[in-house]
C-alpha cells in the first residue's frame, strides 16, 4: 500500500468538494429566494439557534402546539404538526434536540397564511423536539419528547 | 431531473389547504457507503410557494427533513380554480417547479 497515493487521493476528493460547494454559491437562486441561513443550521442547541436567526433569547409558550407521536418505530419519518397562537406569527422552525444538527426545517409565515405546517424529519434517536416560533419579533417555543425505536440518522 | 412533485390544493372552510409530496433524496452527509466513505450530503434547501404572484410560505430546510419530503399548511384568499405554484432549490443548485389547481 503506497500511503502518499492515499493522500493525494483524500486530497484530490476534498478539492472536489470545495469545488462543489463554491460551483453551488455561485449558482444561487435569484433574489425572490430567501437566502439559505447556513450557521441556524450548523449550530447544536436552541439558544445558539435563535442567536443564528437574528434573535437573543426564547421564553416558553404555551400557544404553540406539537403534534406527533409519542413513540416513532421509525426515525427516518416521523410526522410533526406544529401550530401557534402567538399573534403575529411570522416564522416557525422545527428542531430536535440529539441530531446532529439541532435545526431541521424553517419555515416564514407571511400574512394570511396560517401558523400551522405539518411536515416528516429523520430522528437519530429519542430526543426533545422543539417547535421555535418567531411573533412580532421575539421568539418563543414548546417542547416534547418522541422516543424512537430506529434511528433514522445512521447507515 | 427530479420527478415532478404531487401537490393537492383543496378549500378548507375559507382557507386553502395545500399538501406536497416532493421526490428527493435528503441525503444527510452523515452516513457512510459500504466502503466507509461518507455520502455528501444531498437535500432541499429552499422551497417557495406563491398564489396570485404572492408568496405564501417559504422554507428553509436542512438534511433533517425526511427523505421524499411530505409538507402541508394553509392560507387564505385562494378560490377554487386558482393555481398553487411551489418550487424547490436543493444544494446543488438542481430545482424543480410545479403547480397544482385548487379544488
Amino acid at each position: 500500500m503506497n500511503s502518499s497515493r492515499r493522500t493525494v487521493l483524500k486530497g484530490t476528493g476534498g478539492a472536489a468538494v470545495l469545488g462543489l460547494a463554491m460551483v453551488a454559491g455561485l449558482f444561487k437562486p435569484g433574489s425572490a429566494w430567501a437566502e439559505w441561513n447556513k450557521a441556524a443550521f450548523e449550530v447544536k442547541t436552541l439558544n445558539d439557534a435563535v442567536k443564528a436567526m437574528g434573535g437573543s433569547q426564547a421564553s416558553e409558550s404555551k400557544d404553540i402546539t406539537i403534534q406527533s407521536p409519542d413513540i416513532a418505530e421509525n426515525g427516518a419519518v416521523v410526522p410533526f404538526t406544529i401550530a401557534s397562537k402567538i399573534p403575529k406569527t411570522e416564522a416557525m422552525a422545527l428542531l430536535v434536540e440529539k441530531n446532529p444538527n439541532i435545526l431541521a426545517a424553517n419555515f416564514s409565515i407571511p400574512d394570511g397564511t396560517e401558523p400551522w405546517v405539518n411536515t416528516r424529519v429523520k430522528m437519530g434517536q429519542t430526543s426533545n423536539v422543539i417547535a421555535l416560533v418567531k411573533a412580532d419579533g421575539k421568539y418563543y417555543y414548546a417542547s416534547k419528547e418522541v422516543k424512537v425505536t430506529l434511528g433514522g440518522c445512521g447507515g | 431531473m427530479a420527478d415532478p412533485m404531487k401537490i393537492r390544493a383543496a378549500m378548507a372552510g375559507d382557507k386553502v389547504e395545500v399538501k406536497v409530496l416532493m421526490s428527493h433524496e435528503m441525503e444527510t452527509g452523515q452516513r457512510k457507503d459500504a466502503k466507509g466513505a461518507t455520502i455528501p450530503a444531498w437535500f432541499i434547501q429552499n422551497v417557495t410557494a406563491t398564489h396570485n404572484g404572492r408568496t405564501v410560505l417559504s422554507a428553509e430546510w436542512g438534511p433533517a427533513v425526511a427523505k421524499n419530503p411530505f409538507l402541508s399548511f394553509r392560507f387564505a384568499g385562494g378560490k377554487p380554480g386558482d393555481k398553487v405554484i411551489i418550487t424547490w432549490v436543493d444544494n446543488k443548485g438542481d430545482k424543480r417547479t410545479d403547480e397544482a389547481t385548487i379544488s
